[in-house]
This record gives structure tokens, sequence and C-alpha cells, in this order.
């Protein structure tokens, strides 16, 4: 341990700009995911969607600047804590969960080298530390003094728990496979081709890990509180849920780390099913330039399919929530952990 | 700089275990043992224990931190922010946590603590799970014959009476 902070001041250089790096990327991400979010409701909806030709600035083609306007707008706008409120865990909660999602970026390889750092425990962590983020949310709804927010907080947080099960079992499955808890040992066990064109990624390897991939998703679109399993935000009931009462910065926390929950959803996904940065044609545009692009474009149609969701699917009641958790996708991942045991042991 | 990390994390994790306990309010107590749970996953890492960190975090912070909040919400009147609990016969309770810091200081210089000088392990996990599924196969398993009764009790508890 001694040997590997030596340098105390490389290190924390390098942390730094490690940081600063997930920071600008979770930003980033936020950015251009609101603006295509948009877009793509706008035109599932048979609309334009922004265009940047509104009243006053002019806002770039096609709206391209419209969400970094909207986030200068953020900047600027007055905080308001409601007298009510209790103030220290009111401001301590958006910080909660958006660290929650920060440091769970620092674990997802993005190719060959690119990884802030490479954990032996890699998806165990990340499963661990987003678990964090529902302390965020009960704070947050408690903290508000606001009886939607209150029951927004609740709501989220038995919704994360009841499907982090269901994932983490799916998990499980890919992990007897791979025999590595390590994000890159993941990937790199996806490496070659069954009968020769079918690359060996573990949503392929086997009808078990097949379905293992759905529950996963599934679980994952719950736990990130996005529609059709946003309840924990009904606008309908709850007005906004746990962040009624936030506005300015504080509520572009919130924003900031639903998106990036998503990168980080969708890159396990990608990981721990699709092959991380692998290219799809084994052997093929497989440099660490080319790992980066195959590992952005999957998290980039899983995040696209998680806005088709939101768009098409209508909100699911409380309890059919539940009952899609506990009764259906963890049986089938239970099931799923015995078949892919039972797969290994007869297929090898 | 190991050892200012580590008086860090030690730092974080006993000054949040003394808001926990003298704290008036439930809620600001259940977040004080947030940074405990955390300062003490981060000791874990220290001893090269990465799998138990992971552990710590999601078993006490994901799962009993998370409960106890629900418990105080449930509990209580959802409106009002101020739950409090206080502390009754402070004066006899400092004499016996004042003792019982003595007798763990003394015990701490006296073991000849076993000191190794093993390589620190490169990976822990898998030795973990074989150890687990052979030599403490019967305690693994006692366990959660323990949970699943647990289980089982709160759905009888929570099971409507005809």
């Amino acid at each position: 341990m001694n040997g590997l902070f030596e340098s105390g001041f490389m290190l924390i250089v390098g942390l730094t700009i490690a940081g600063l790096v997930i920071f600008g990327l979770m930003a980033a991400i936020a950015i251009i995911a609101v603006y295509i979010e948009r877009k793509v409701s706008a035109f599932m909806q048979d609309r334009i969607g922004p265009m940047g030709q509104g009243a006053g600035l002019h806002a770039g083609k096609w709206g391209l600047l419209q969400t970094v306007a909207d986030s200068l707008k953020l900047l600027l706008k007055e905080d308001i804590i409601p007298k009510a409120a209790d103030r220290k865990l009111f401001i301590l909660a958006p910080y909660i969960i958006f660290i929650a999602a920060f440091i769970a970026i620092a674990a997802l390889p993005f190719n060959q080298v690119l990884i802030a750092v490479n954990l032996n425990i890699g998806v165990f962590y990340i499963l661990a530390v987003s678990s964090l983020g529902i302390i965020g949310l009960i704070l947050a709804g408690w903290a508000s003094d606001n009886k939607w927010s209150l029951y927004g907080g609740m709501r989220s947080a038995a919704q994360i728990i009841s499907y982090e099960i269901p994932a983490a079992l799916s998990i499980v499955s890919v992990i007897m496979l791979t025999g590595t808890l390590s994000m890159q040992g993941i990937i790199q066990s996806q490496a070659g081709t069954i009968l020769g064109f079918i690359p060996n990624w573990t949503i392929f390897n086997n009808p078990f890990s097949f379905i293992a991939f759905f529950v996963f998703f599934i679980a994952g679109v719950a736990e990130t509180n996005r529609t059709p399993f946003d309840i924990p935000e009904a606008e309908s009931e709850l007005v906004a849920g746990f962040h009624t009462e936030y506005s300015g910065m504080r509520w572009a926390f919130f924003f900031l780390s639903e998106y990036a929950n998503m990168f980080v959803v969708c890159g396990v996904t990608v990981t721990a099913f699709l092959g991380g940065w692998l290219s799809p044609i084994s052997g093929v545009m497989d440099s660490p330039t080319w790992g980066l692009f195959w590992f952005m474009s999957k998290i980039g149609v899983l995040i696209f399919i998680m806005m088709w969701f939101r768009w098409t699917f209508p909100r699911l009641r409380v309890d059919q929530l539940m009952n899609v958790s506990w009764k259906y996708l963890l049986p089938i991942a239970l099931f799923n952990i015995f078949g892919v045991g039972l797969w290994i042991l007869l297929v090898g | 700089m190991a050892d200012v990390i580590f008086w860090v994390i030690a730092g974080i994790t006993v000054l949040s275990a003394f808001i926990v306990v003298l704290n008036k309010n439930l809620i600001h107590s259940a977040v004080a043992l947030l940074f405990t749970f955390f300062g003490v996953a981060g000791l874990y890492a220290f001893l090269w224990a990465d799998f138990m960190a992971g552990a710590q975090v999601m078993i006490y912070i994901g799962g009993i931190l998370v409960l106890i909040m629900f418990g105080i919400m449930l509990t209580n009147k959802i409106q009002s922010v101020n739950i409090s609990h206080s502390s009754m016969q402070k004066n006899a309770g400092a004499v016996v946590v004042v003792a019982i810091l003595g007798l763990l200081i003394w015990m701490i210089q006296k073991t000849p603590w076993k000191i190794t000088t093993a390589e620190e392990p490169i990976q822990t996990t898998g030795q973990i799970g074989n150890l687990l599924m052979s030599e403490y196969l019967l305690p693994f398993e006692v366990a959660s014959i323990l949970l699943l009764a647990a289980l089982i009790g709160a759905a009888m508890l929570s099971r409507k009476t005809k």
C-alpha cells in the first residue's frame, strides 16, 4: 500500500484530473442526452422539437444549443430552500445522489486502456455504490417537508431496492460464465466467436444468458426511475416526486445524476452482455480508438431504446410495478442462475 | 500519504459514529451512520479486503441503512421532520464508556498481534468463495436459514389476519 501512495502529490494530481474528466463526461452526457431525448420524443409525437427559433437568443441550427442554453439558465436561477425544510439534509441529498453516479462511472471500461480504476471487484463495486443513491433519494424526499416529495422518495427507494435484486442476480449468471468480477476481465472473456461468425458475447452464449440480458435491462430501466417505471416522479400524482421542492443548480444535480445513471446502467449492460468495447466482427477494427467507438455506440443504442420506452409505454401502477419485480423478474433471474449452471456443467 | 488517508478515514468513522449516538434528530443520526459505514468500508479497502469493502457498502448502506430510514418514516407521523431521541443517565453511561475504552486500550496494548510478511493478495474474491463453499459451508448455510426464517416471520407479521 505504501508503494501505491509514495508519490502523494502525483496521486492527488492524477485523481483530480480523473475526477474532472469524469465530471466533464457527466455534464456532456446530460447535455447531449437531454437534446436527443427532446428530439426523439418530438419525432415520436410528430413534432419537430427544439429548433432554436424562439423569442430572444438564437439557439443554434436545429436547436443544437438549446440544452446548453437551458443549463446556463439553471446555473443562474435562484436557489430556493423551503423554510420548513430540514436545511442540512436538503443541501446534502443532491450531492449523495450525484456522488453515487459519479463514482460508478470511475469503474466503467471505455476501451482496452481507458478506465479510471480497474478494480478486481468492478461489477460488484458498481452494484454496491449505486445503492448509495437510494439514500439520497429518501433524504431529498424527507428533507423537503412536502408530502409529495416524501411519497416520491419512499416509492423510489422501494422500487430501486426491489429491482436491485433481479439485476444483481442476472449479473451473477454472467459472472458464472466469465469467472471474474473485473470489468475488463468480463469483456476479455467475451472475445472470439461462436460457430465462426456470431460474436461470443454473453447474450449469445446460451439461452439463459439471453434471458438474463432482458431481465437486467428491464431492472436497469426501473432502477433509473424512468418511464414506464417512473412512479416516484409521476407528474399526475406527485407533482415531481422527490425533487418537487428543488430548483436551479440543486435540481440540475438530480437531472445530471439521472442521465449519468442511465449511462452507467447501459455501460454495465454493454460490459456484461454485449461485449463491452469488443468489435461486433471478431478481430476487425479492434484498436483502442475503435474500442471507445464500439463501447459508446452500444451504449448509445441502449440509451435510445430507453428513450423509446419512455415515449411509447404508459406508466405502471405501484402494485403492477412490484408484481413485475417480485413475481416475474426475480423467479426468472433465479431460474437463469440454475440454467447457466446446468449449461456450464453439460456444454462447458 | 497512506497514513494521512488512513487517519482521515478513521477520523470520519469515529466522528460520524459520535454524531450517530449524540444527535437528537433520528434522521440525522441515520445519515451520520452512512458516513460511519462508508468509513468502515474504507478501512476494509485499506486492509486489501476489496470484496469485504464492497459487501460492506452493499449490505450495510444499500440494505440495512435504507431499511432503518424506511422504518423511521413508516412508524412516525409523516409530516413532522423533528423526530427526536434523547439520552438518559448520561453520567452512569459516561463511566461505563470510559471503563470499556480503558479495557479495550489495555487489551490492544497487551495482545501479541500476529504480523504477517506475506504479499498483499491480488484478489480475494476467489479465496472467499472457495472457503465459503468448503470449510465454512455449514455456518454459511445456517446463516441463510436464519435469514429465511426472518423473511418468513416478516411476511407472517405483515399479513393481514382474517
